[in-house]
């Protein structure tokens, strides 16, 4: 069903939910339930916690366009209450949701039936206070602000700001600047539509808050670039204050050299101190004290670089990979194709192909690495480029805040992974 | 000449998914149809400039480095030589980016001249009665002459393969052996894109860029 393609994950802070949104505007939140967590070996499973539809198909009737329902972006804000909120974006419109349990219900009106039909009067002859009793638990998902009308380009991020007050949207050529509270008026911070539209040579493909620096943030652009902006300096954030590029190879220039540098996805660390790109072909790892170039540069699939004309044709190359960071910033995470996903662990200089598919994912058995073969005699397990599914593709990861545990979305599935525990 | 074919290849690919992504749900993304675009100027510059080596190869017998094509099958997707500064040629290209109603207007007037060539893309519903060639929004340009140079007369509404590649099918671009096309109009103070690629390897610079041009105007008596 193409209404259940997931189009993004994310866990909450404490990563006890997680989030998905899918190409139908739904939302489904999963809770962890810890077996056993006084045992030395437990599990924790993820159920279904809530569902709802955060989304649907609007029509612009000025432009003739429809608007699509496809969630693009979740984002959760620090839990402040009893409740949970999240920030959900489709192309146009964000929403912030309030995510309630509820646990106890009033029963024993005065005035009221069970059912809610109210009693003749003249049969009351005493009075009774309802009391709380126990219920099955309800999750209730109710739109707590809609923030509307505020981009004229497809909207690819929503960031919360470290303040916990306001936030950040992103569309191809502006981003906006929003209180929480206030859904009638946002500023512009960052504007880089030029006055004659021919000229245009980029646009914003990403951005993102600094998690702890409440005036700074980055944005990064198709033609490979990265900018960080600080809010203090300006109103309207068009002058940067770093610049992140890295100069081109000449010798990997072709037809494609410039849609395989777009950058896809920017991700700070959590420490704050580096921000990871993603572009086609590799995920790279800046300190945000060097803008020259970047520290690390991880492979994802280089094989792919001589196949960029195939991916052209069927689309291939303009997939949006997204990129993680685990909780301790040790270990970056990435999907590819053939329902493949990378993990570059910085410290060990080693990195690890792993599959998610049904074959290979009985629960509690340890998941096999995997090897593409480039060229040359193809060893035994190995897959070779040419019998790559390009139908199958990991966008979508995300690592737990504190724990090893991962979300790998394949098109209409979503797994989850764990740490072998001896 | 595979280059050649390989540009022209890409630049049919690239057009019909322009025409698609008209159709897709949500609306011209505008991402997207950038990249597109830079594609379609690479293969366009590519195609010209492989054009020209035809051309001159049959003139001269100077080897032509930058065009060498010996690169294996597997290769084709690179350019023969460093991308040229993008800059001058794109501000005479660009209208995918364009708001969305800007790029209908545009293919409009195709899709009524040239429907048997275009991919099954759904016909628009709006203004079929557009029966100008050459679009409104596109400026009417005139090639910056270099001292010495005439100026050719050209007819007007022809193709204009160096502006707003994304208006035109490949049906207008290929064949311009075969049309009176003109020089491709460039906006003041850029160059003519295929007079842009050196043709000398290894110089680049103004001297290049003006001995560069010397060749395509030969080139040009002979197809007008």
């Amino acid at each position: 069903m193409p209404a259940d393609i997931i189009s993004t994950v994310e866990f909450n802070h404490t990563g006890e939910l997680l989030a998905t949104g899918d190409k139908g505007g739904r939302v489904v939140i999963f809770q962890q339930e810890i077996e056993n967590k006084n045992q030395p070996q437990f599990r924790s499973e993820y159920n279904v916690y809530s569902t709802f539809q955060s989304h649907e198909p609007e029509f612009d009737y000025l432009k003739s366009l429809e608007i699509e329902e496809k969630i693009n972006k979740i984002r959760w804000l620090p839990q402040k209450n009893a409740a949970q909120f999240l920030l959900s974006t489709n192309d146009k419109t964000i929403k912030l949701w309030k995510i309630s349990e509820r646990d106890k219900r009033p029963e024993g009106y005065n005035l009221k039936e069970e059912d809610g039909r109210y009693k003749d009067p003249n049969t009351i002859t005493s009075l009774r206070v309802p009391v709380l009793k126990p219920m099955d638990l309800m999750v209730e998902a109710s739109p707590r602000r809609v923030f509307a009308n505020a981009h004229t380009y497809h909207i690819n991020s929503v960031s919360v700001n470290s303040d916990n007050e306001t936030y950040l949207s992103a569309d191809d050529l502006r981003i906006n600047l929003w209180h929480l509270e206030i859904t009638d008026r946002s500023f512009n911070i960052v504007d880089i539509k030029p006055a004659n539209m021919e000229e245009l040579t980029e646009v914003i493909t990403a951005a993102e808050f600094h998690p702890h620096q409440c005036n700074t943030f980055v944005y990064s652009s198709s033609k490979g670039t990265i900018r960080l902006c600080d809010m203090r300096v300006s109103a309207l954030c068009d002058k940067h204050s770093k610049l992140f590029e890295e100069p081109e190879d000449p010798s990997n220039r072709s037809f494609f050299s410039e849609i395989i540098s777009s950058i896809s996805d920017v991700k700070f660390s959590h420490n704050g101190r580096y921000m990871m790109t993603r572009d086609y072909l590799s995920v790279k790892i800046w300190d945000l004290n060097m803008e020259t170039r970047p520290v690390e540069t991880y492979q994802v699939h280089e094989y792919l670089r001589s196949k960029l004309c195939s991916l052209y044709e069927n689309d291939c190359i303009f997939d949006k990979f997204e990129c993680c960071w685990n909780g301790n910033d040790s270990v970056v995470m990435t999907g590819s194709y053939n329902n493949f996903f990378r993990m570059f662990d910085r410290g060990h200089r080693r990195d690890v192909t792993l599959e998610a598919s049904r074959e290979n994912s009985k629960p509690m058995q340890v998941l096999k690495p995997r090897k593409v073969c480039t060229g040359g005699k193809r060893k035994k397990d190995e897959i070779s480029v040419d019998s790559l599914d390009f139908n199958k593709k990991i966008l979508h990861t995300a690592w737990h805040p504190q724990d090893n545990i991962i979300a790998v979305a394949t098109t209409n599935n979503l797994y989850i992974f764990q740490d072998k525990v001896n | 000449m595979e280059v050649n074919i390989e540009a022209r290849r890409i630049l049919a690919v690239s057009i019909s998914k322009l025409y698609a992504s008209r159709t897709q749900r949500g609306g011209l993304r505008l991402h997207r149809s950038l990249l597109l675009s830079l594609v379609m100027r690479s293969a366009r510059d590519i195609y010209h400039s492989s054009r020209e080596s035809e051309v001159l190869s049959g003139a001269q017998s100077a080897p032509e480095e930058p065009m060498d094509t010996s690169s294996s099958p597997g290769e084709q997707t690179r350019l023969p030589e460093p991308q040229p500064e993008p800059q001058p040629v794109l501000n005479s290209t660009e209208t995918a980016p364009e708001e969305p109603d800007n790029t209908e207007d545009g293919c409009d007037s195709e899709i009524i001249e040239d429907k048997e060539n275009l991919s099954p893309a759904k016909q628009s519903r709006k203004r079929r009665g557009k029966a100008s060639a050459a679009p409104d929004f596109l400026p009417s340009k005139r090639a910056r002459l270099e001292p010495g140079e005439e100026r050719y007369e050209v007819p007007l509404g022809s193709c204009r393969a160096g502006e707003s590649l994304t208006t035109l099918s490949l049906n207008r671009v290929i064949p311009r052996r075969t049309d009176t096309s003109p020089a491709p109009p460039t906006l003041p103070g850029h160059e003519v894109c295929p007079g842009h690629l050196s043709l000398f390897p290894g110089e680049r610079g103004p001297e290049t860029e003006m001995h560069g041009q010397e060749p395509l105007q030969c080139c040009l008596t002979k197809l007008v």
